[in-house]
């Protein structure tokens, strides 16, 4: 089929918008370094006593500080292309894999956050649209209003106080429970016990956000013309509701999806903090903590390719839904 | 009347408290016959499209039915539960809304929204619904019927959006089908073709239609009947052949009155006149799409045009939507760079050669009129200070252009007062009268009027052509007068330039044009004005 | 095509009223504000608060960072909000967060809102190529994951009020650009600037007379929107340790508990709390402003 042709070469051309936008983001990340007040290598090491002097030559000569600025920019990007991302000093391994290592456990996290979320959120504001000023709209409305306005890592640190120190059904912090050794579906439910608290926490506030997005979005399609011609026709309300307006409501859900995908890493960053979660979040902490830019930078880029991937995901599954987007 | 299969008694339908009365629909009667195309025609406000919605059941939320009642075959739908109305709807009684494009839901094939009737009210396997699809399809002559089965109505063209919409309404059979202003959105050509389609369905299938209109054109082309409708009364009612030439009631009559003839009034010029305004090779292309090099689509708006007008003259530029019309008018005023032509108006000077800043200065010599009276007028600012503004920009001191504005405002029939109001609290027909006035303010020598009365009930339609022909006349002005409705144009211009695809196809007097078409596209355009072989009983010179 | 036509199903949008006043047509907003019940209260909370930062420094004028009393005392006691782990005042550190917060959130939205409005109504206005390069930009910063850009920015700059603010606002510009954008493209191709344009106005008037008081109404909603999210992020980033030393912020008081969770939560609890009613409070408010400047035509 034309379209399904079609259909690749508008990945293939979004693939290579991506192209350009990666190259900013290392530009990006390389003006950053030599905004920074002070010495770059300095600025790279952290704290002056705690690198050595063998980092700080492997420093200078990573980034070419010695060098013309366009020469240091061109080192610098061929190293990022060839995916050498640089050492490590704290962690006594390549940055590459060191956030390969972590990549896992976020993306899990995520993965679940985006389910979650995304699918209450769409229920939740489906609910509350199909009866407007109800009980339960009012409920829905208020819930989202409030989780809207919580920081996330206040929501984590009290969900454990309620759910891991008080009533003691989960698990404080990390991943697994190390001292168990399980294998198998053991394991799996392991990982599973852990996730909930920090899925959940995550999940709050963008639940939230579609929620809110998803009952405005459905009541907006509701006035619309095509409704009346389907009542017209002598549809009933549900069928008219689900039938008609669900996937002409759910377009904008998912457009807002592809825009959230990047603060939510960002929201990672908290989360995986409060709860210990072994994923690039926490170890974009810690980086932070031992002021080991040179990792934090190689997060940051990992971080905003995997946006990239996401953003062009969300781009062909819009394609799915709406039939008026030109593929040309 | 035993013959009715539609019955409607007395029905009233409330307005809220907030509105400017309190029905929408007060204690009106009307039947519709088995087999006959009733027309209900009345203005904007007249409450014909909320008693159409009313038979079936779609009144919105803050307006209840609270009177009467609605006989279909003996049936009272008011009475009916929803779920025998949604029985009913679709099978017995359906309905055609005006605006194709979002009547439609754009994520849904169109075979699949037809479906979805049969699907509902019948029990036919899928093969047969497809079956039924396709010749009904074919009976509202959409060609390739099968590959429309997979379309989604933003790839179609209106008319065949609007012939699907049709289709889907007949599917089922039903005794009385419901038409809202069904053409009203379309251009007169697709109009021309849907109007046919309605008298002939009408006619083999024997159904009782029901047809809302605005326009006494189609009335003429279509109606057996005509009932009239004013503040949600009916006003008058009987065949079309009374009611188009011999009205009784004063409205009507006053209606009927406000239908511009399409025999062209005489001309009116001076002779030897001086051409003031000479447009040469003008074009402009717009590329869509494209960007950083990358091919996108192209539009060839406007394909090297050439028009002179004569002191005095009015110049009616005649087309379709897609024409170019629009784009031709904004390159002439520069609010649209052309690229390539020229743009001579009065002493020589060609508008396309000047720079931006030395174009602001001659800018006064040609104003323009615009056509939405809702979006034309800034919502913030006071009347006084929109039409003043222009004069200050140009150097006039406040208070003499303060005095300026209150002089026009009374020019067009306006009070002084009205200077310190908002756009919002006034009609259509008033804004496009503070249109003009906004547009004389600079004291032009030509004035582009772009379909200015497009956007009016037929009657302000009148006073505003009125007056738009007095104020030329009084201050001696030049008019590029851009329209689709060939009636209109019939009146008011002395030239006609009509315009298909960019290009202007044929140019000349209106009395020639209209009495021998030469060019295709222009006979094919007047045979398609509804209701031209009727001719208004009145008919007020317009000049 | 007769645009009434359609208005026979709602024969009126808004009842005709009388020209009036500018001070009268301010009243009339505020009534359209105050019938919203929500937005009200929500406004009450915030002005309270905004008392609080400002005359609160005043009466506690020793400073969050004094040592008031033993540490964990607990709240309700001798000290209304208890005492943290090194013995400061908690109720004299909420006091001075809500002026950190506030302070930073509202600096930062108007540079950042400085900014959108500059790029965004430039590019809408103009189109084509300026255009173009402020949409690639834009899109830019909607993929890099903003939080963590900040983190970098105000990791390499050190953590200061400025770099604080500097770091929210780079982040926050894009979707301020975005929203003026739009409406600055919309307006241009509305017949009445259209009409401006025809008779001889400079950009520079059409734009500030003509567009920007129609766009006002949007740029206002979204900034208080803005400045919520500016406060959320303030609060994470000094919960994670990069807030300004000498300065005392919800977010690190926050933080600075996160250890003794189980022996006193409530020194995580009682400033997160704050956070979340000052966002509450402003999202309230910015609904009920988007609701009392742009009146939905009664319901066709």
């Amino acid at each position: 089929m034309s379209v399904a042709r079609d259909r690749a070469r508008y990945i293939g051309r979004r693939v290579a918008q991506a192209v350009p936008a990666i190259l900013l983001i290392v530009t990006l990340n390389f003006l950053l370094v030599h905004l920074a007040p002070g010495n770059a290598a300095d600025v790279l090491a952290g704290e002056a006593g705690s690198a050595t002097p063998q980092y700080m030559a492997y420093l200078r000569h990573q980034f070419g500080l010695d060098q013309p600025l366009y020469v240091q920019y061109l080192e610098y990007l061929k190293n990022v292309v060839t995916f050498d991302l640089g050492y490590s000093f704290r962690e006594s391994m390549p940055v590459r894999d060191l956030i390969f290592q972590r990549l896992g456990p976020t993306l899990l996290l995520m993965g679940t956050t985006i389910v979650l979320s995304i699918g209450l959120g769409v229920l939740l504001g489906i609910f509350a649209a199909t009866k407007p000023g109800s009980l339960r709209d009012n409920a829905i409305s208020v819930f989202a209003l409030v989780s809207y306005a919580t920081p996330l890592f206040w929501v984590g640190l009290m969900l454990i106080v309620l759910f891991a120190i008080d009533l003691r059904w989960l698990p404080t912090s990390g991943m697994v429970n190390i001292a168990a050794f399980y294998t198998g579906w053991q394991k799996v439910g392991d990982v599973a016990r852990h996730l909930v608290l920090p899925a959940v926490t995550l999940s709050l506030f963008y639940m939230a956000l579609y929620v809110r997005l998803m009952r405005s979005s459905m009541l907006e399609q509701s006035g619309m013309d095509y409704v009346v011609t389907a009542r017209s026709k002598g549809l009933t309300e549900h069928a008219i509701t689900y039938r008609h307006v669900l996937r002409n409501a759910s377009l904008p859900v998912v457009t807002m999806a592809g825009v959230q995908i990047g603060n939510l890493l960002g929201g990672s960053v908290v989360v995986e903090t409060v709860f210990g979660w072994p994923g690039i979040g926490l170890l974009a902490f810690k980086a932070l903590f031992a002021r080991d830019l040179n990792l934090l930078l190689g997060i940051f880029f990992v971080a905003a390719c995997l946006v990239i991937v996401v953003n062009i995901i969300v781009d062909v599954i819009y394609t799915l839904l709406d039939p008026r987007i030109r593929l040309r | 009347m035993s013959d009715a299969i539609l019955d409607i008694r007395n029905l009233t339908v409330e307005l809220p408290p907030w509105a400017d009365r309190p029905q929408a629909v007060s204690d009106t009667s009307l039947t519709l016959a088995r087999d006959e195309i009733l027309c209900v025609v009345g203005e904007s406000g007249s409450g014909k499209s909320v008693m159409a919605r009313a038979v079936m059941g779609l009144l919105p939320e803050h307006l209840r039915a609270s009177g009467g009642a609605i006989l279909l075959e003996g049936e009272d739908l008011l009475r009916a539960t929803p779920s025998r109305l949604r029985e009913v709807r679709g099978s017995r009684v359906s309905m055609i809304f005006q605006e194709p494009m979002t009547a439609l839901n754009p994520v849904k094939t169109i075979g699949a929204q037809i479906d979805e009737m049969l699907e509902l009210h019948t029990k036919l396997s899928r093969r047969e619904r497809t079956e039924r699809i396709v010749a009904m399809l074919k009976s509202v002559r959409l060609s390739d019927a099968q590959r429309l089965l997979g379309a989604y109505p933003h790839q179609l063209s209106g008319g065949q959006r609007q012939r699907a919409m049709i289709a889907m309404a007949l599917i089922l059979e039903p005794a009385v089908v419901i038409a809202d202003e069904p053409t009203t959105a379309l251009d007169v050509t697709t109009q021309s073709g849907i109007l046919a389609l309605f008298r002939d369905i009408q006619r083999a299938r024997h159904i009782g239609v029901l047809f809302i209109t605005h326009d006494f054109g189609v009335v003429a082309e279509i109606a057996d009947r005509v009932a009239v409708m004013q503040h949600g009364r009916l006003v008058e009612s009987g065949t079309a052949e009374q009611i188009l030439n011999a009205p009784k009631h004063a409205y009507t009559q006053s209606l009927i009155a406000a239908v511009p003839s399409l025999a062209p009034r005489e001309r009116r010029m001076k002779k030897d006149a001086r051409v003031v305004l000479s447009v040469a090779g003008l074009e402009k292309t717009y590329h869509a799409g494209g960007a950083f090099g990358r091919s996108g689509r192209t539009v060839r708006a406007v394909k090297s045009v050439d028009l002179s007008i004569r002191h005095g003259e009015t110049l009616g530029l005649v087309g379709e939507s897609g024409s170019g019309k629009s784009t031709l008018a904004r390159c002439i005023v520069r609010l649209v760079d052309a690229e390539r032509g020229s743009v001579v108006v009065g002493d020589d000077v060609d508008l396309m050669t000047l720079s931006r800043g030395a174009l602001r200065a001659h800018r006064r010599h040609i104003q323009m009129v615009f056509q939405d009276p809702y979006g034309s007028l800034d919502p913030r600012c006071t009347v006084g200070r929109l039409i003043a503004e222009g004069p200050i920009v140009h150097g006039v001191s406040e208070s003499e252009a303060v005095s300026r504005a209150h002089a026009l405002l009374e020019l067009v029939g306006l009070e002084r007062r009205a200077a310190d109001r908002f756009p919002h609290e006034f009609s259509g027909g008033q804004r496009q009268r503070i249109g003009i006035a906004r547009a004389l303010a600079l004291e032009p020598s030509i004035l582009v009027a772009d379909e200015p009365v497009s956007a009016l009930d037929v009657s302000v339609q009148a006073q505003v052509l009125r007056l738009l022909a007095d104020i030329r006349d009084r201050l001696d002005l030049t008019m590029l007068f851009i329209t689709h409705d060939l009636r209109v144009a019939a009146q008011v211009c002395d030239t006609i330039a009509v315009m298909h695809d960019g290009e202007i196809v044929e140019y000349g007097p209106t009395s020639r044009i209209y009495a021998e078409p030469r060019h295709a596209y222009t006979q094919s355009l007047l045979a398609a004005v509804p209701g031209r072989h009727w001719a208004p009983p009145f008919t007020p010179a317009l000049v | 095509m007769n645009v009434d036509a359609n208005s026979a199903a709602a024969p009126v949008t808004e009842p005709r009223q009388p020209a009036r006043a500018w001070h009268s047509h301010a009243a009339e907003l505020w009534q359209r504000f105050a019938r919203n019940r929500a937005a009200l209260a929500g406004l009450v909370v915030l002005v309270t608060i905004v008392i609080v930062a400002l005359v609160g420094p005043a009466l506690f004028a020793q400073g969050p960072f004094e040592l008031a009393g033993p540490p964990f005392a607990q709240p309700f006691g001798q000290f209304p909000l208890g005492t943290d782990m090194l013995g400061r005042n908690e109720l004299v550190g909420i006091v001075y967060g809500a002026r950190t917060s506030l302070m930073i959130g509202l600096v930062a939205t108007l540079f950042a809102t400085l900014l959108g409005v500059l790029l965004g109504g430039v590019a809408g206005y103009y189109g084509g190529v300026v255009d173009e390069m402020l949409m690639r930009l834009t899109e830019m910063f909607q993929t890099i994951p903003s939080f963590l850009f900040a983190i970098l920015v105000v990791a390499i700059l050190s953590p200061s009020i400025g770099s604080v603010i500097l770091a929210i606002s780079v982040v926050s510009w894009p979707p301020m650009a975005r929203l003026v954008r739009g409406e600055f493209r919309a307006l241009r191709n509305r017949e009445f600037v259209e009409a401006c344009i025809s008779m001889g106005m400079s950009d520079a008037r059409v734009i500030v007379r003509h567009i920007l008081p129609n766009c006002v109404s949007s740029i206002i909603v979204t900034g208080s929107l803005l400045v919520a999210t500016a406060i959320l992020t303030e609060s994470a980033l000094s919960f994670l340790g990069l807030s300004d030393p000498n300065v005392m912020s919800w977010g690190f008081m926050v933080g600075a508990a996160r250890d003794f969770l189980q022996r006193a939560w409530w020194l995580c609890a009682i400033p997160g709390v704050a956070i979340l009613v000052t966002v509450l409070a402003i999202n309230l408010v910015g609904d009920g402003l988007n609701d009392a400047l742009n009146p939905r035509l009664r319901r066709l």
